[in-house]
């Protein structure tokens, strides 16, 4: 019965979900990027208790909000691709479970650091942020670098998922490249954000790390993009693949490239659904305005805060992370997952969705939902805009 | 196959994480309902003490908050990393329902709760209260979401299994949203949490009425407290959870263990009010009954047998038997995708699959299992008898205390007569009591819905990730030293505001503050560690139970 409601094929509502889970990533990346980046430099752009108070109350207010761009990403990878939350998140058990660890010491640092004022106890929770901050960042980086070398699991009959690696296997050198590049990123981006809502000494010196920031991240998007065309073998569909087929990923065939997946980026498999879904109003070598947007930005940025434009700076980093992290995503299309140990295990953006229905529903929600919530998020930062200075820090208890 | 020592660790993590993360649930939801319930009445009077107790009572809540949230992504992560068969089993309609919390209710929360502790001279009083009332709502949506996802485990409508994807797939979304037991569940569990809100702020008010403290403030929360606590503690147990327990087999079979009825009595049955269940025996000793009760409970009717766990799992070999079928046509279905009589014996009996897979535990070939086989696995869906008939009576002999501590809180306010130091004393004595009843509410669902994880489609031990033994281990030992760690600064700070209050938080200010303009801020404010002297003055409290 409610099938007749469903007006989408099978096949756009995955690329739709495709797309809206790179939205959701990036949003996370920006939204809660910024936050972890802000708490990852804590040490180095604030000395004093009050600068400390300063820097954190810049982001205490929204960090709550940001973080569910997180939730709601897990939570969308589950609904819409089960198999990939399920091999991702039981395959890097360990390294989940120190993001988790993170994750957990972020709310409660927040929360409690301001609750009692001695000395030890605040920089035991400012030491907590520090580590939420460049813990989860490094970890979905490295976890995102390992993706593209394939990862050692594969599905039996019953779709049971055997997964034979370690967590050690995934610090190779291109996941640390990965890692470090996530980490510079979310630094590059909190430390802007400081730029624009701060003045003094710790402005200035969350330019200098900005700076920093955005120097490193330049060099690590090539490195990571030189490892990409020489360093790993891509991997690419052969056959038995149906985009509007049932989701059982052992249907299809696939082999390793001889190459790197650079040549995937803006490959044949790309270019084909691009012509479905855009037809022609994405047209021939547009894709490379990602990368490009990813240099940019990260060199402008900076720039853009020293100068004292915070808010064109805050939306260049923004859209650096937007093109790192596009790059990324189409150079994998349409692999979500491929798998090392069992090629045709791989789990592709066609055969590892959840049903039509489902995907249907939680498109409708997204339509409905998503705008709210930019709507609401956007008034509660109109009301708080504006710097926060040392003198408004003095005059008031805290927040929490 | 998964090793079964992972199984059994991975269930003492999702226990023990999802119990502590049930500490903080119930008190988010009841307190955010009462700040805005506080809020409103300062909006509407515009009276400065009104917009303290707001203040005060909305310092806790951000404390608890915090912990909520922070073991709240444990909870989310887990399915993943411990549960991952069962993640991707049925993640079509349980991950959605998460996803869609996420979209509907968590964001909703999250970004008001920024505003409602940074926002106070950043708005309008009417534009600070919509912002309290946001997070209440965002946080009883959140409930609602998550209820209809556990409901959908304890009661799988709306969807069926897919031969081509092998795995449960979404059929009807209003079959999900309009579960039954979602619907029971939900009312239950919100008025469960408002009840351990209420409690909460009527056990602080009574300890600062006993000390002569806060007067003005700890009456006025007292009286919100007592009014607001009598209507939900009579929605928790009028409209319990048990009406949902006749929807389905396993259901059934929850509530003939909660009542530890083991023959199917001529109805309308008799409610067993105390005595020891003997799962050896298959009786009940010394059981003390209260004729009909439990059939007018469960069924609404004089006419209805309540099934007794024996008949139960008569019903439950059936099911099995029926599920092998299923079973070995999927084999042949293996073998040869286009086998057209297997393909109809496989529609015929899909239904039971699920009871078929309780066997994998004693057979790898579930298909051809031997008779003593099918006894086993046909025991093994009888829940642990003795805990659920303690748990359930505990947790409902609570309930109806809460009801007549709350009259009486309510009789006692409504006389204006705060100053009788037995009542006080009770009620304070009373905080740890909501939070007993909560975990023992969740061990009666969840404990309650073994062996299954999905009842009739998917047993408990087939749900876990193929991890190893040692990985679980260092997560849970984690767990548990993690959280320990964080269960002693959280009941540390709430117990250091609790004994501050709001004098010592708030102290009076020298200029009163005209109506209608937000207070001025403080030169030089009070930080908070400053405030040792006046904790001095006072003598050293009893300890809060519980906190």
């Amino acid at each position: 019965m409610m099938e007749k409601l469903v007006f989408l094929d099978y096949e756009t509502l995955r690329f739709a979900w495709w797309v809206l889970l790179g939205l959701l990533l990036i949003g996370f990346a920006i939204m809660d990027g910024f936050d972890l980046g802000v708490a990852a430099v804590l040490p180095l752009v604030a000395r004093r208790d009050i600068e400390r108070r300063v820097v954190l109350e810049t982001i205490e207010p929204v960090w709550e909000g940001n973080q569910v761009w997180l939730i709601l990403g897990a939570g969308a990878v589950f609904a819409a691709w089960p198999a990939l939350y399920a091999v991702a998140f039981s395959g890097f058990y360990v390294a989940m479970f120190l993001a988790l660890v993170a994750l957990i010491l972020r709310p409660v640092g927040f929360g409690f650091r301001n609750k009692i004022e001695n000395p030890l106890w605040r920089g035991v929770w400012d030491w907590a942020l520090v580590v939420a901050g460049v813990v989860p960042a490094f970890v979905f980086g490295v976890a995102f670098g390992n993706l593209f070398q394939g990862l050692p699991f594969r599905f039996d009959e019953t779709m049971r998922i055997t997964y034979e690696g370690g967590f050690l296997d995934l610090l190779n050198p291109f996941g640390i490249i990965c890692g470090g590049l996530a980490l510079v990123m979310m630094v590059m981006h909190g430390s802007v954000y400081l730029g624009m809502k701060t003045d003094g000494a710790v402005q200035h010196r969350a330019a200098m790390v900005a700076g920093a920031a955005g120097f490193l991240m330049i060099l690590l998007f090539a490195a990571g993009g030189l490892y990409i065309a020489y360093g790993v073998d891509g991997f690419v569909v052969t056959g038995g693949i149906d985009p509007a087929g049932p989701s059982n990923p052992l249907l299809k065939t696939v082999e390793r490239l001889h190459e790197g997946w650079l040549s995937n980026f803006a490959g044949q498999a790309w270019e084909y659904h691009k012509q479905v879904f855009f037809g022609d109003y994405i047209g021939h070598g547009w894709e490379l305005v990602l990368p490009l947007l990813g240099f940019l930005g990260a060199l402008v940025a900076p720039q853009l805060v020293r100068f004292g434009k915070g808010g064109l700076a805050f939306i260049a980093s923004s859209l650096s992370l937007f093109g790192i992290i596009a790059t990324a995503g189409v150079a994998l299309f349409p692999f979500l997952m491929p798998s090392s140990l069992d090629l045709k295990s791989s789990l592709t953006v066609w055969d590892a969705s959840s049903s039509r229905l489902t995907l249907f529903i939680m498109l409708v929600a997204a339509v409905l939902f998503l705008p709210a919530i930019v709507v609401y998020t956007g008034f509660v930062f109109r009301v708080l805009r504006g710097k926060v200075t040392l003198q408004q820090v003095k005059d008031h208890e805290s927040g929490y | 196959m998964t090793d079964l020592s992972v199984v059994d660790l991975s269930r003492l993590q999702f226990a023990l994480t999802a119990l502590y993360h049930f500490l903080f649930v119930p008190l988010t939801l009841g307190l955010s309902m009462l700040l805005a319930i506080m809020e409103s009445v300062y909006v509407m009077t515009g009276r400065e003490i009104w917009k303290t107790m707001t203040k005060f009572w909305g310092i806790l809540f951000g404390i608890n908050f915090a912990m909520g949230v922070a073991t709240g992504i444990t909870m989310e992560f887990q399915f993943g990393t411990n549960w991952a068969y069962y993640s991707q089993f049925v993640g079509d309609i349980f991950g959605s329902l998460l996803a869609i919390e996420g979209l509907m209710a968590f964001f909703l929360e999250a970004t008001f709760i920024g505003l409602f502790f940074f926002g106070w001279n950043k708005m309008s009083r009417v534009g600070h209260m919509t912002v309290t009332w946001m997070v209440a709502l965002g946080s009883n949506f959140s409930a609602l979401w998550i209820l209809i996802a556990n409901a959908w485990m304890q009661n799988p409508v709306g969807a069926t299994f897919n031969l081509d994807t092998m795995r449960m797939e979404l059929t009807s979304f209003w079959d999900v949203f309009f579960n039954p037991v979602a619907q029971s569940k939900f009312v239950h569990t919100v008025s469960a949490g408002y009840v351990t809100g209420a409690i909460f702020v009527l056990a602080v008010s009574s300890y600062y009425l006993l000390r002569g403290r806060n007067l003005e403030f700890a009456r006025r929360s007292f009286t919100v407290a007592a009014s607001f606590g009598l209507a939900s503690a009579l929605s928790v147990v009028v409209l319990g959870d048990q009406s949902g327990y006749t929807a389905t087999e396993h259901q059934k079979m929850k509530l003939a263990a909660i009542e530890a009825m083991w023959q199917t009595e001529s109805p309308p049955a008799d409610f067993t009010a105390v005595g020891i269940p003997d799962r050896q025996d298959r009786e009940t000793h010394y059981a003390v009954k209260i004729p009909w009760l439990l059939g007018i409970i469960a069924t609404r009717s004089l006419d209805t047998p309540v099934p007794g766990i024996n008949d139960l799992v008569a019903r439950a070999k059936e099911r099995i038997k029926s599920g092998m079928v299923a079973a070995a046509a999927l084999d042949r279905l293996h073998a040869n995708r286009d086998d057209a009589a297997a393909h109809s014996d496989f529609e015929a009996h899909v239904h039971d699959l699920g009871y078929a897979l309780l066997l994998k535990r004693y057979t790898p070939d579930v298909a051809n299992a031997t008779e003593a086989q099918i006894d086993k696995a046909a025991n093994d869906a009888v829940p642990d008898v003795a805990v659920l008939f303690w748990a359930f009576r505990i947790m409902a002999g609570l309930g109806f205390f809460f009801i007549g501590l709350f009259a009486a809180a309510f009789y006692s306010a409504s006389r204006r007569h705060f100053h009788r130091p037995w009542l006080l004393r009770v009620a304070l004595y009373s905080l740890p009591l909501p939070w007993i009843a909560a975990e023992l509410g969740w061990i009666v669902a969840e404990y309650g819905r073994q062996p299954w994880t999905i009842e009739g489609v998917l047993p408990t031990f087939l749900s876990a990730s193929s991890i190893t033994t040692a990985q679980v281990t260092f997560s849970l030992a984690g767990f548990v030293l993690f959280y320990s760690a964080l269960a002693v600064v959280d009941g540390f700070l709430l117990a250091k505001y609790i004994r501050l209050g709001p004098e010592g938080v708030f102290p009076p200010k020298p200029p009163a503050p005209k109506p209608g303009q937000p207070g001025p801020a403080r030169p030089g404010g009070v930080p908070i560690g400053a405030i040792q002297p006046a904790r001095a003055q006072v003598r050293p409290p009893p300890k809060p139970g519980g906190a």
